[in-house]
């Protein structure tokens, strides 16, 4: 697909998101904020709100229409999942509250699996949510908390990883693509590092999943999880896919309804996956819902997407290096649409809040992922993150409004 | 005295029509106001709750008002900051303790001085009531 077409197509994508077609403090909305979240097409609204017309019921137990009608809802999205994520079973796929909450739940279940002195591994991109949990893990049980430093152009440096990941590493998690900077990470070779290290390898793919197509089997990866709402999706809800044989050997995470088979006074037997893991009732409407959001982005097609979002990033990025004094982080040819950067002598907040006034939606400071700013000597930045609906215009008026923040900051 | 500092301000702000004008202004105060040398910014005046980082001090006088100093590494917080101070410095814990702060609001600033985080304003505005609270406790107790 030619340039102009791909414009085109995306220009009438946008139609399909109410949000955007409004004015905040009087100028027309410019949503560059979207590795935050995105903004959710007629599509997903509509099924949020068909679910609470016709379909309201509680799923998996109880015999009666409703009940059954939004169960067989419900249960379709886990499909629709496992063919998205090319999974080999489709009770893989569990539902979390997100990605901090899918983290979370594997840095529990995993814990009876590390012992002292073994090593946990990160990375210093990480977002706090993929380095936290695993930094009190490793507290926890006297293991040693590693991670793989970055680059001052923003990439992992995996000749230290080579060097230094061997067989004490028992659990290596890491990001796919930085939230702070958007580098798309060489994964395949760590993957492949840690599994011949013997370890557990978790994938944090919150910022891949609106950009490209993700083959779990391909990856070869123990464990992938990302967030609904960075892909079109609902807020609160979280996947977990996890290899169908360690989620049957780990521990259950939450005890509770749905996740029981059997419970008597004298003991507890666990249900099968994937409800060992589901305890209580879930997000029913966002998890229907997000069935919408699989497909509008299978329609629209993640590869037209990610090209689209880069040649913005390429005009923005282009019009940025203009202005004296712009520092580009992670400069770098393989990214999704993420600008992340700082002009000299000028803090981001202060820039964050002029670009609001204009109108214009980016996000500011360390994006939670404070070592990462450690590393690059500073403590956050400007972030504008583009995605399928935004145009060429959005860009124009992100830099005229950018231009005039800086003038009035110097 | 408070309340005549803040109808001050929103008069002041009443003159600007567009938001350029009121941020230029805004800027302007964070650039004027004195602060803090590099050795006063302390990590223990820092206000918790600010994206952008917030220094404050505040000592009692012997005429029993708080004389407040203040900056930040943002210029438009630091030109906030000049003008939350400006409005309780000089002042007694107890008038302090008894004000109504709506200048912010009536400025059209923030709308909701609660939920601004980003900007630390209300993180300010409750170090500037805590310390109140210390030095009015302190002078009941000499």
């Amino acid at each position: 697909m030619n340039n102009d077409t791909l414009q085109h197509k995306m220009r009438e994508l946008r139609n399909q998101f109410p949000t955007l077609n409004q004015t905040v403090y009087g100028r027309p909305l410019v949503y560059l904020d979207n590795a935050a979240t995105t903004q959710k097409p007629q599509r997903v609204i509509d099924s949020v709100t068909e679910y609470y017309t016709k379909w309201n019921a509680n799923i998996h137990r109880g015999a009666h229409f409703l009940a059954n009608a939004s169960t067989e809802k419900f249960e379709a999205t886990r499909s629709a999942l496992a063919e998205m994520l090319h999974a080999n079973f489709r009770e893989e796929i569990i539902f979390t509250q997100g990605s901090t909450d899918s983290v979370n739940m594997l840095s529990t279940i995993l814990e009876n699996e590390v012992e002292e002195g073994d090593e946990i591994w990160v990375t210093e991109m990480e977002h706090h949510a993929n380095f936290v949990p695993w930094q009190v893990l490793a507290e926890k049980k006297k293991a040693v908390f590693r991670y793989i430093p970055m680059t001052p152009s923003g990439e992992w440096d995996m000749d230290y990883a080579k060097r230094e990941l061997g067989s004490k590493a028992k659990i290596v998690a890491f990001n796919y693509v930085s939230n702070a900077l958007g580098t798309i990470n060489p994964v395949q070779e760590l993957i492949a590092l840690a599994k011949s290290a013997g370890a557990y390898v978790v994938i944090d793919g919150a910022q891949a999943v609106a950009h490209f197509d993700i083959n779990v089997q391909a990856l070869n990866c123990d464990f992938f999880l990302f967030s609904a709402h960075k892909m079109y999706g609902p807020t609160g809800l979280g996947v977990l896919w996890g290899k169908k044989e360690l989620l049957e050997k780990l521990p259950p995470y939450r005890y509770g309804g749905e996740m029981i088979r059997k419970v008597s006074v004298t003991g507890t037997t666990f249900n099968e996956l994937p409800f060992k893991y589901e305890a209580g009732t879930p997000n029913i409407e966002a998890v229907i819902a997000f069935n919408e959001s699989i497909s509008f982005c299978k329609e629209v097609g993640r590869a037209d997407m990610h090209k689209h979002e880069l040649h913005l990033l390429k005009l923005a990025t282009e019009e940025l290096r203009k202005i004296e004094g712009a520092t580009i982080y992670a400069d770098l040819e393989n990214k999704v649409g993420v600008l992340s950067f700082n002009v000299e002598g000028i803090h981001s907040a202060d820039i964050g809040t002029l670009l609001d006034q204009q109108g214009v939606a980016v996000r500011t400071g360390h994006h939670c992922t404070q070592p990462l700013w450690e590393k690059l000597g500073t403590t956050g930045s400007v972030r504008a993150s583009f995605a399928c609906y935004n145009t060429v215009e959005d860009v124009e008026l992100f830099i005229a409004a950018l231009n005039k923040s800086v003038n009035m900051l110097r | 005295m408070i309340e005549q500092k803040q109808q001050e301000i929103i008069e002041e702000f009443a003159f600007f029509e567009e938001w350029m004008h009121k941020y230029e202004h805004i800027i302007e105060l964070g650039k004027e106001m004195k602060g803090l040398t590099d050795d006063e910014k302390k990590d223990d005046l820092l206000v918790a709750g600010c994206q952008s980082k917030v220094w404050l001090k505040a000592s009692l006088q012997s005429n029993g008002t708080i004389h407040f100093e203040a900056d930040s590494d943002a210029i438009i917080t630091r030109g906030l900051v000049a003008l939350v101070i400006g409005v309780f410095n000089e002042e007694t814990p107890d008038e302090i303790l008894k004000a109504n702060i709506h200048f912010m609001n009536d400025i059209g600033l923030v709308s909701n001085l609660s939920q601004t985080r980003s900007n630390g304003l209300a993180a300010m505005v409750k170090q500037i009531l805590l310390y109140a609270t210390v030095f009015q406790a302190q002078q009941k107790s000499n």
